[in-house]
């Protein structure tokens, strides 16, 4: 029998302490140990991306990684994007760009796009092609997506320049 | 889809690291490093490792530098650390263009450069990188320390001469001379998938003429290795058309393909053929 490890996870900003078996994925433990169930679980082998969250900022498989390896780190999901009843601005350009049908991807597609555009908020088009094509989506086509990211690019730049100083 | 109970250990030392290993390594223990190639095998249950030994806890693996004339690039250097170039002039933006085709941004943020190599998947970009440039392999184990040459490293699919109690600290690369001409071609199906072929090709000019060529090839055979023939129709010859027409001809005709369900040996004969010339047109003045 191996022994259940004590850990405290840090999902958005709030701690959480869970005892977890070492071969409990990230995911499983954000789901059902921390009630957080904005991830989602899709392929359960990186390939989809549907569990996408940041760790310490980047953008990472969260199947892909066991709980107890997230220890002291920093771990953002999409139910920390909005500021209260604020919609964070690719949440907003979600939907109005129509990036969503389902809504089964989403969450990994909104953090996935939030590590890459707080880290390079003038991404250039080919660069962000590149990023979004991490992630598997079966309704939208894509090219909604693609619109709802660079729209959202611009609202966070035109809210930085407003806000000197505010990361996000 | 559960990967299966093991142990985990997460030692802070490289001599913690091998002397955890030394002791599991009998018991079926695993180096957890990325995880990005692991830890998907082991939810398939392909792999059911008893013990993980994790050494993203270990800060001296995170060792990226300059040593004389080497790139050292530590086990924990993750593939996000290429997209900038690492070092001046070729090297450097060889890797940074190599690095877009491994898998996605979110498995290269998290996939470390030495655990590809220790993988040895044969569509694997850094094993090819390594074969090209006869990198050296750094393996540590408790008993000590061996450098093994890239021609020796790969075996076979997913195998390498690495023993299961050693540790690949750290890979060097050869700082390539300001005047090299490189190119680097894949081909695959899908954005980020694994290549069914690709190749790397370098060399530098002397009066005009091509001389210490390299070619080689990777995706398409068991292991990636330099192709000798395509480098002879190189050596000498003026870089154009007809001289790399003929190294990716030779390329092509002494390949042994894998051959699966979904690709045939005749068709990546075909590919090694253009990602071959490919590479070396990229690689023209």
């Amino acid at each position: 029998m191996i022994e259940k490890r004590e850990i405290t996870l840090t999902i958005n900003g709030r701690k959480y302490d869970v005892r977890v078996d070492p071969r409990r994925t990230l995911v499983d433990t954000i789901r059902d140990d921390c009630g957080q169930t904005g991830t989602h679980i899709g392929c359960e082998h990186g390939v989809c991306g549907a569990c996408t969250v940041l760790l310490d900022g980047e953008p990472v498989r969260s199947c892909l990684m066991f709980a107890v390896q997230a220890e002291g780190r920093q771990i953002r999901t999409v139910e920390g994007l909005a500021n209260g009843n604020e919609l964070h601005p690719l949440q907003q350009a979600f939907i109005d760009n129509h990036g969503l049908q389902c809504g089964f991807c989403t969450p990994g597609f909104l953090m996935l796009a939030t590590g890459v555009l707080e880290r390079e908020p003038d991404i250039s088009d080919e660069d962000l092609l590149d990023v979004l094509s991490s992630n598997l989506c079966r309704c939208t086509g894509y090219q909604n997506i693609i619109k709802a990211v660079r729209a959202a690019a611009v609202t966070m730049r035109e809210k930085a320049r407003a806000t000197p100083g505010a990361t996000r | 889809m559960k990967p299966a109970p093991f142990r985990y250990h997460a030692p802070k030392t490289i001599e913690e690291a091998v002397e955890t290993l030394a002791e599991v390594a009998g018991d079926d223990g695993r180096v957890l490093a990325g995880g990005q190639s692991l830890v998907p095998i082991m939810a398939f249950r392909l792999a059911k490792p008893a013990h993980l030994v994790d050494i993203n806890g270990v800060e001296a693996l995170r060792r990226l530098a300059i040593d004389g004339d080497k790139l050292s690039i530590g086990a924990c250097v993750r593939h996000a650390a290429f997209h900038k170039p690492v070092v001046d002039g070729p090297l450097g933006r060889l890797l940074a263009k190599v690095v877009r085709h491994i898998a996605h941004y979110p498995i290269r943020t998290r996939g470390t450069f030495c655990g590809s190599i220790a993988h040895a998947d044969p569509a694997s970009e850094w094993c090819l990188v390594a074969a090209a440039l006869d990198a050296e392999m750094v393996a540590r184990s408790a008993g000590g320390t061996r450098t093994i040459a890239a021609r020796d490293f790969f075996q076979g699919i997913m195998t390498t001469a690495l023993n299961e109690n050693e540790l690949l600290t750290e890979v060097r690369l050869p700082i390539l001379p300001a005047d090299t001409y490189c190119g680097f071609y894949e081909f695959n199906r899908r954005a980020g998938d694994f290549a069914i072929a690709m190749a790397l090709a370098n060399y530098r000019l002397q009066d005009g003429k091509m001389v210490e060529p390299r070619v080689a090839v990777g995706g398409a055979e068991p292991l990636p290795r330099r192709i000798a023939e395509a480098e002879r129709a190189l050596a000498g010859q003026a870089p154009g058309k007809p001289a790399f027409e003929a190294a990716a001809e030779a390329a092509a005709k002494v390949v042994e393909p894998l051959d699966d369900a979904i690709t045939s040996a005749e068709y990546r004969r075909d590919l090694v053929r253009t990602v071959t010339r490919r590479a070396l047109e990229q690689a023209s003045p």
